[in-house]
């Protein structure tokens, strides 16, 4: 079991609330997946020719003003940090090559990259979903998509690695309910196309196959369209990037996923308790996702 | 918790939560009515109960509403989640919305009427039950439904009535595809009948009883025959 939760904005008066409302659903799935959380938050507060690296600490005593030095002289380029504890968002112009070149100057730090985008935030961490939103603010986060997954872990360990959403490339995040079986063949098969995954996470796989399919040149669609020919298993997975919103379940649809659409927004949950706080809700076209039916919305 | 006898009781799922509300129900005596309020999606609604109440629940609910129950009749203004009226003994469940996968999954009597659409495995393992249904049913529904009556006023998805046993399945419109060892079959005078009442129970007037598609077993898969091939 696993718990997602999904809110994409199309009334821009909603885009100041997105944190609040987004946090009440999570929390919602705590009963699906208690032992880890995550999400990825997509904003519009990245300047042009910019990118914001989501970055995490070893351990609260990371010396972040070091890991932005290290990538502002690798650059010569000036950044913008946001602290969040073990968790940094660095908006930066510098290139990948010179921020990696950063971090490796700034190696006694430990950072993991988690994700990186022109609009994304990525926060994932072991733990309880409310808690787990209010050490990292999320309540107050504002933006106009946000993704999330409460994990039942069943496949790999509890870990922050193994904790979704898993994001691949520039802001694309996957999240997952369900369990792959065919997992270690495609890695196998990505790795022979150079694309190495980190984790012993069966979700991880589906994430990089997106993403590499995408570098491909599919589009989001097309990606998941790939995703229901190769993967055997059971999954309801929700994919985001940056201006796209896509849902696929199985062909025997045993994971669960209910959709609310209303003029205001496009939410999606494993459980319909998770939108039952939504504003307009009793309103909204509600509807379940058919058997390998791709939804995908646009921003 | 004092309950009222002689007035409907109204119950804030909210404000007491499901377990305060479920033995709430069961305290009831045999006819009192309940409402219940502010449910915002909560599973495991009325389930369990033995006492014949009439109870209405007031939104959107979640799993297994009205599951388990031998006695009362639910009508449940909103669309329910999974497993709504879950191995029903006996009463009439009424949904005014949709229901999602499993509805009145292996329901062994009463009658459980979806007003609007059900999800995939509707009626999987009906044991006696009957299950009607206004609009579409999704796919593997029937699946190895055992014994009972499912009456579908609109389309059917696929691999329907799968490895059935005696159970018989009526289709209003269209089947996407049948399940292994599902079969069409004549409408008889019997089967007539049934639909008219089904339809009569349930409020339907959608449904022509005598133009409606009836599925049953083929009894190719109904049991291993021990010399067949001589390879089992």
């Amino acid at each position: 079991m696993c718990g997602i939760v999904g809110l994409l904005v199309r009334d821009p008066a909603l885009e100041a609330d997105l944190g609040r409302h987004f946090t009440a659903m999570l929390e919602e799935m705590t009963a699906r997946g208690p032992d880890s959380a995550g999400m990825a938050i997509y904003d519009r507060g990245v300047p042009q020719g910019s990118q914001r690296w989501s970055l995490r600490g070893d351990g609260a005593s990371t010396n972040w003003k070091a890991v932005q030095s290290a990538i502002d002289a690798a650059g010569g380029t000036s950044s913008e940090i946001e602290i969040l504890d073990n968790i940094a968002f660095l908006v930066t112009s510098a290139n990948h090559a010179a921020v990696h070149e950063g971090l490796k100057h700034a190696a006694d730090e430990k950072i993991t990259v988690v994700g990186v985008g022109q609009a994304m935030k990525l926060i994932k961490d072991v733990g309880l979903p409310r808690e787990i939103c209010d050490h990292y603010n999320v309540p107050a986060m504002t933006g106009y998509m946000a993704l999330g997954h409460t994990r039942m872990a069943t496949e790999s360990a509890v870990t922050t690695d193994g904790a979704h959403p898993f994001s691949p490339s520039n802001d694309l995040a996957l999240v997952h309910n369900g369990s792959f079986s065919n997992h270690a063949s495609i890695r196998r098969q990505l790795l022979d196309a150079g694309v190495r995954c980190i984790t012993d996470n069966d979700t991880e796989v589906a994430a990089q196959f997106i993403g590499y399919r995408m570098a491909q040149g599919d589009d989001l669609e097309e990606a998941m369209r790939h995703v229901l020919k190769e993967f055997d298993g059971f999954f309801t997975l929700v994919v985001t990037a940056e201006r796209s919103f896509s849902v696929v379940r199985d062909a025997f649809a045993c994971k669960p996923m209910v959709i609310a659409e209303t003029d205001a927004y496009v939410a999606v949950a494993s459980e319909y308790h998770a939108l039952a706080s939504l504003p307009g809700i009793d309103n909204a076209r509600v509807f379940e996702p058919h058997p390998e039916e791709i939804h995908t919305w646009t921003v | 918790m004092s309950v009222q006898t002689d007035a409907p009781t109204t119950l804030d799922v909210r404000a007491l939560g499901v377990t305060a509300v479920n033995r709430a129900l069961r305290a009831l005596p045999d006819g009192a009515q309940a409402t219940l309020v502010e449910v915002r999606g909560a599973h495991n609604l009325a389930v369990g109960l033995t006492n014949k109440i009439n109870i209405t629940i007031n939104g959107n609910t979640g799993y297994y509403v009205a599951g388990l129950c031998d006695g009362p009749d639910v009508t449940i203004n909103g669309s329910v989640g999974w497993g709504v009226g879950e191995n029903l003994m006996s009463g009439v469940v009424r949904v005014r919305g949709n229901a999602s996968e499993s509805t009145a999954a292996t329901a062994h009597g009463g009658l459980v009427i979806v007003e609007g659409d059900a999800s995939s495995r509707a009626a999987i393992s009906l044991k006696g039950g009957n299950l009607a249904v206004a609009g579409n049913v999704g796919h593997m529904s029937a699946f190895m439904a055992q014994a009972g009556t499912v009456l579908v006023g609109g389309d059917a998805g696929d691999s329907l009535g799968d490895s059935l046993y005696e159970a018989v399945v009526y289709v209003g419109g269209k089947i996407r595809s049948l399940g292994a060892d599902a079969r069409v079959e004549e409408l008889t005078e019997a089967d007539i009948a049934k639909i008219r009442e089904m339809c009569a129970a349930a409020g339907f007037d959608h449904i022509n009883p005598e133009n409606v598609t009836k599925v049953a077993s083929a009894k190719q898969l109904y049991n291993f025959d021990a010399l067949k091939n001589q390879r089992y």
